[in-house]
């Protein structure tokens, strides 16, 4: 059928263009990367002002986060993509024709990503229960030393699997820069593989695709699994 | 020592703490006891001012707790607290959890912070787990380490909010038996409990409360043998059968 | 930078009304997509997450590789998949009718729906899956003390609390597939966002559409979570546990 000849057409093709195959899977990663970990830090410095009594700083996190969740991932792609460049090119004094694409991705995930990462870290603190609070101001610890020393680390620790849980997902989404022309590991098999070599080939790496997303996605969850039993 | 004046507290409509006043004097040790829901647990934590309060004036010997002035954080350094579920910091070893506030708040150097440490240990018998994790302990053993780490700060004053009620009744004696010697030795304490025992054995006055008031507040001897109140009666009938 | 906000008032250059309309059609098409996947979503899911907590070690395990498989490839390459891969597959008249014959906006909508709802229903599996076995164990033992089978069980007891209990996660998977709906738009569905470069070929005004279809979403979003509270309002019981 069909379906096996596509199969068997993966390996040639995969061969001939391994180079774009892993400069692809190499922006994926960078994308990814850079999401989580800025995510991280944005969405935890989010998930403290939404816990803060400053009711300015609580009214923007809350705002943040909601905009965020509200809108789908691709809209704020195509924000980055069509509306933003300018104001990135003038804010960093770049000349009209720079290449901005790779850095606004990158910006773009980190924002999108600190919004549900904000939610999944104060749930975390949420969790930690309040006699740990009241311990740590009973033996004389401001509320700056309690939270960095005793609370977030009790919460981070709980909360690793399902950091790394988004992550997985993050990793997925990134994909989504297709949508800004831009090649990571889906683009470089679709349309620069695939479509470019015209005939079946398209058909044999889209399969691939998937296959690959697959098998990396699958593992790194049945890594987390097993993190999180010990 | 402590001074408590006409403190009430309400939880939105709810009043906790009805005008509560009373004292303590340096080295007396005073119980707190009453049926649950009286607020005994939540005037205690009013003491080093975990809980504030609406009405009323809390001072620990010159300081006022109330006044918006007074830096609490470093005040409470010198009150020690021990928690019913003794709050050993679980992301941290013994040695740590007793090192980590006399470091960051009272400015100890590390060496000092760590000889305090481990002889308060040896003192309550658990100098071998120095390097274990709270989890590694049992019940009676993390609520001796919770005393420790109150007594590393060199407090002038210990308050115990229902130390015993979440242990299984056979670690409830090496708990008590800290506390036993911590009186013995001049500590000025408040103690919320249902131990009687160790009311009879070591307080020297006992106050009763009930829905938020302070019904009793008199001499130990005289709290046993001759309660001024019905509802004190009834519930000494009904605890020691 | 002077911009045009009165720009979804103006009259379109074809003649069927203002950029307004284009917009409406777009959120139309949004819905519909939605509406349509959840259906799938939520039959499918249901069925395999019910299936997850079977005993049984074959149907456990197709359940558990049918999550999997549509948890770990990107929403996107599934769509292309349908897209690319369905219509081939097809033979005959059938297949020339939908590749040539059919509007190529169903023609997309269709395949995105099926796409759509394949992923979601694995989301909805886990879900059904945890309010399943988040349940007090007791209330099995209690079930089959009274001698109920294993069929009554799960449709008298364990089904009706372990919905009541996954409303919330359900509602946020809602607003997920409205949000995961806007990936149809790589595959040709002009939807909310295939409306954006449709409006800006006409106009140019890039930043004031994308305001428009960002509130656009959002007043969706906010739509769709109220209605679900007030659902969760009237389903909650007095007292719920919240498992185990």
């Amino acid at each position: 059928m069909q379906l096996l000849e596509w199969i068997a057409n993966i390996p040639t093709l995969i061969n001939h263009h391994n180079e774009l195959l892993l400069m692809g899977l190499w922006l994926t990663v960078k994308i990814t990367f850079t999401a989580v970990v800025v995510g991280i830090i944005w969405g935890t410095v989010l998930a403290l002002m939404r816990l803060s009594n400053i009711k300015l700083l609580n009214i923007f996190a809350r705002g943040y986060v909601n905009l965020f969740r509200s809108i789908p991932l691709l809209l704020v792609l195509l924000w980055f993509y069509l509306a933003l460049p300018q104001a990135i090119k003038y804010l960093f004094q770049l000349p009209p024709y720079a290449d901005v694409r790779i850095a606004s991705a990158m910006i773009a995930f980190a924002l999108f990503e600190a919004a549900y990462y904000s939610e999944i870290i104060r749930a975390g603190i949420n969790a930690v229960s309040k006699g740990q609070y009241h311990a740590a101001f009973a033996l004389g610890m401001t509320k700056g030393q309690t939270m960095r020393l005793i609370i977030l680390p009790q919460a981070f620790r709980a909360m690793i699997p399902l950091l790394l849980t988004q992550g997985i997902i993050l990793f997925q989404d990134t994909s989504l820069v297709y949508v800004m022309s831009l090649i990571d590991l889906f683009g470089a098999s679709v349309t620069q593989i695939g479509m470019a070599q015209g005939g079946t080939a398209k058909y044999s790496m889209i399969i691939f695709a998937a296959i690959s997303y697959f098998v990396i996605c699958f593992s790194a969850s049945r890594l987390v699994n097993y993190l999180k039993k010990d | 020592m402590i001074t408590l004046k006409n403190i009430s507290k309400w939880y939105g409509r709810f009043q906790v703490l009805k005008d509560c006043t009373t004292q303590v004097e340096k080295g007396e040790v005073v119980v707190v006891c009453g049926p649950s829901g009286s607020g005994k647990s939540t005037l205690i934590k009013t003491v080093n001012g975990l809980e504030p309060v609406q009405k009323g004036k809390i001072f620990i010997g010159d300081t006022e707790i109330t006044s918006n002035s007074t830096n609490l954080a470093r005040l409470r350094s010198r009150v020690g607290m021990v928690f019913q579920h003794f709050e050993l910091f679980p992301h941290l070893t013994i040695l740590k959890n007793l090192t980590l506030a006399q470091i960051k708040v009272l400015g100890r150097s590390d060496d000092e912070a760590k000889e305090k440490a481990l002889s308060l240990l040896e003192r309550v018998g658990l100098s071998a787990h120095a390097n274990k994790l709270p989890g590694q302990l049992s019940g009676g053993q993390q609520q001796r380490v919770a005393i420790a780490r109150a007594l590393c700060m060199d407090p002038v004053v210990m308050l115990f909010d229902e130390p015993t009620s979440a242990l299984d009744p056979e670690m409830v004696n090496e708990v008590l038996d800290v506390m036993v010697e911590l009186a013995y030795e001049g500590m000025t304490m408040m103690v919320v409990t249902h131990e009687m025992g160790f009311a009879r054995k070591v307080a020297n006055r006992v106050i009763f409360m009930d829905k938020g008031e302070i019904i009793e507040d008199t001499s130990k001897e005289q709290f046993f043998s001759d309660p001024q109140t019905d509802r004190a009666k009834d519930f000494l009938a009904k605890i020691i059968h | 930078m002077d911009f045009n906000w009165t720009l979804f008032f103006e009259p379109t250059p074809y003649g069927d009304g203002i950029y307004l309309n284009w917009l409406w059609n777009g959120a139309v098409v949004t819905l519909s997509l939605a509406i349509t996947s959840w259906v799938i979503a939520f039959v499918l899911g249901s069925i395999i997450g019910i299936m997850r907590t079977f005993k049984n070690k074959w149907l456990n395990t197709f359940a558990v590789a049918y999550i999997e498989l549509f948890r770990n490839i990107p929403l996107l390459a599934q769509m292309f998949i349908w897209y690319m891969l369905m219509p081939e597959m097809l033979s005959g008249a059938l297949k020339t009718w939908f590749i040539q014959d059919l509007d190529p906006n169903v023609h997309s909508f269709i395949l995105a729906a099926i796409a759509l709802g394949l992923f979601t229903s694995a989301r909805i599996a886990e879900q059904v899956r945890t309010g399943i076995q988040t349940l007090p164990v007791g209330q099995k033992y209690a079930a089959t003390a009274l001698g109920l089978s294993k069929l009554q069980m799960y449709r008298y007891i364990l089904l009706p609390n372990a919905y009541r209990k996954i409303v919330p996660t359900l509602t946020s998977e809602m607003t997920n597939i409205i949000k995961n709906s806007s990936v149809a738009s790589t595959i040709g569905l002009i939807d909310l966002i295939g409306q954006i470069d449709r409006i800006n070929e006409s106009t140019n005004s890039i930043v004031e559409i994308l305001c428009g279809v960002t509130l656009t979403f959002m007043l969706i979003n906010y739509s769709v979570i109220t209605i679900m509270r007030l659902v969760e309002k009237k389903t909650r019981l007095p007292n719920m546990m919240s498992g185990g």
